[in-house]
């Protein structure tokens, strides 16, 4: 049995949820490939090399695999996917967008964003938001499943330099192109591997006490900032601040909930988390039935003395 | 420009999901259902589309058991013109979904379709990708913002991990949306009544000639692992304390 794991990389490195996606393949069991696919994305495919437990690193090289476009990355992987028993990603926006593709170009199912491995055909996933679980055996000849991250630990240290293979170009199906890219510009942790995060919510009661309020803490605490829908649809931060089911799912050591009730769809989003502080005036909020250390009060005043308290 | 916009009736988004107690499905029985809110989503962008002059038609099509038609007469009642029910009975995996609306694309040929990024039930965020890969044709998912540019042409802004991408898509496309993309209007008491006249056609899979038998098998639905409710502390003193002595995370 060989599987493909078919990385995340701006074409100089590799995202942190490679490695996760490598522990669902080591869970699966059998040799572990990585692909690299990419536009002078020659340093992302060394770092592949010795990442741990992978027997080989298939490395594309073309102008049309540039940004990651799923149209051709799609294509490419059909092209190679018979080679396997598994093609593996992360459920990031990056696996989502292509991953199904490859799927329907195969004929076969996908298994979505999976949280643990019951048999190397077999898989569990939430569903409904994470109310229900659902474990599914596939009976295809290739499994393409997409990983969330936070469900399985990063795959740690380094492996002896695996082979590099040189895989030929695929035409450009000319399908598409990207006219702009605007990412977030932060010295913060990025939200989906931080260890700690703070997430504000509709009780913050503006962008302006939401910043002057939470980025504070989040600076003691080198953390992530997060918010709840509610904060995003109130305009107090932009989108890709947004943890739960539509947003961002995450899994930090520490998770300090403010201000947030604890909709169904948040708590989908941060449940997994290690060990989660809520903060709020209200003590019926749903968030104190997940929280391991709840703080009834005013959040204008505990979130200060706790920053000054680290 | 047709636009063709795919909808499919879930348990409502205010009802929470229980497994059955035999563990073989999520009791439906008796619950209400909805039009997956990605998808009035997407309704409700095709809709500006026709009401800005870009689109023409607006055709909605569901796949589903005969109850469907009460999500495409929702749909007649945002203001989609005609609809299609591909009837079947049993569970409908996302692959299935994309060859029976590639089936409704070829007769229908629309310049685009426009479909919810995932629906709320199976989570699944594929049958959008499916279809486009199917026809050979351009995709952009997760839509919070698009323009046409004439009938060959759209730009998409997606938002993806970290931040926006805009993209160039030659057309016809599938285009998937995101929450951000509008805010769905809702049906009014006379357009409910106009919709029960407007044409819903019903076809099967046999008469579309594809084969909707199952890939993966359900092994079991079941309640996730709880997580205990914890403490509630006095003040920030006694949290701090405990995140630096009993919990050890900072």
């Amino acid at each position: 049995m060989t599987l493909l794991v078919v990385a995340e990389h701006d074409n100089h490195s590799l995202k942190a949820s490679v490695r996760h996606v490598l522990t669902a393949a080591q869970a699966i069991g059998g040799e572990i490939h990585v692909l690299i696919a990419g536009s002078g994305c020659e340093a992302a495919a060394e770092a592949a090399r010795t990442l741990p437990g992978v027997a080989c690193v298939r490395w594309a090289e073309d102008p049309s695999l540039a940004d990651g476009g799923a149209e051709n990355l799609a294509l490419l992987v059909t092209r190679i996917a018979r080679d396997y028993s598994h093609v593996l990603a992360a459920a990031s926006a990056f696996g989502k967008n292509w991953a199904p593709r490859a799927a329907a170009q195969l004929d076969v199912a996908q298994v979505s964003d999976i949280v643990r491995v019951d048999a190397p055909d077999t898989f569990t996933r939430p569903i409904y938001a994470g109310s229900v679980w659902a474990t599914y055996r596939s009976t295809d000849p290739v499994k393409v499943v997409t990983v969330r991250p936070t469900a399985f630990d990063a795959a740690a240290g380094e492996g002896a330099p695996a082979p590099l293979e040189r895989l030929g170009a695929e035409p450009g199906s000319g399908l598409s192109s990207r006219k702009a890219l605007s990412l977030s510009q932060s010295e913060r942790p990025e939200l989906e591997s931080a260890r700690v995060v703070v997430s504000g919510g509709r009780g913050l009661g503006s962008g302006e006490r939401f910043k002057a309020l939470l980025e504070p803490l989040a600076d003691k605490l080198n953390a992530a900032l997060g918010a709840s829908r509610a904060a995003v649809d109130s305009g107090y931060v932009p989108n890709d601040y947004q943890v739960g089911q539509t947003g961002k799912v995450v899994a930090p050591d520490l998770y300090i909930a403010v201000g947030i009730s604890g909709a169904i769809q948040h708590l989908a989003g941060m449940k997994s988390s290690r060990v989660i502080v809520a903060i709020n005036k209200d003590p019926d909020a749903p968030i104190f039935s997940v929280a391991d250390y709840g703080l009834v009060g005013d959040l204008n005043e505990i979130v200060p003395q706790l920053t000054a308290a680290l | 420009m047709k636009i063709l916009v795919p909808v499919k009736r879930v348990l409502d988004y205010n009802i929470k999901a229980r497994p059955k107690a035999d563990g073989t499905g999520v009791e439906l029985a008796g619950l209400k259902m909805s039009m997956n809110p990605f998808d009035e989503i997407a309704m409700e962008a095709a809709l500006r589309l026709k009401e800005a002059g870009q689109a023409t038609e607006i055709v909605a099509v569901s796949c589903g058991p005969a109850a469907s038609q009460e999500t495409l007469r929702t749909a007649l009642a945002l203001g989609a013109d005609r609809a299609v029910l591909v009837q079947c009975e049993g569970e409908l995996e996302p692959l299935a979904v994309a060859k029976l609306l590639r089936a409704v694309t070829l007769r229908e040929q629309p310049g685009l379709v426009l479909c919810g990024k995932q629906a709320i039930d199976d989570d699944a965020n594929q049958t959008g990708q499916m279809l486009s890969a199917l026809m050979g044709w351009a995709q952009a998912t997760f839509a919070s913002r698009i323009e046409l540019q004439g009938a060959s042409e759209a730009l998409v802004t997606r938002e993806i991990d970290g931040g926006l991408e805009t993209l160039s898509i030659r057309l016809p496309a599938v285009i998937t949306t995101d929450l951000r993309l509008n805010e769905p209007r809702y049906a009014t008491l006379p357009n409910i009544m106009k919709a029960k006249k407007k044409p819903l056609d019903t076809l099967t899979p046999a008469e579309l000639e594809v084969d909707t038998t199952p890939h993966l098998n359900l092994v079991q639905v079941f309640e996730p692992p709880q997580r205990q409710g914890g403490i509630r502390v006095s003040d920030v003193a006694e949290l701090v304390g405990k995140l630096k002595n009993e919990a050890k995370v900072i």
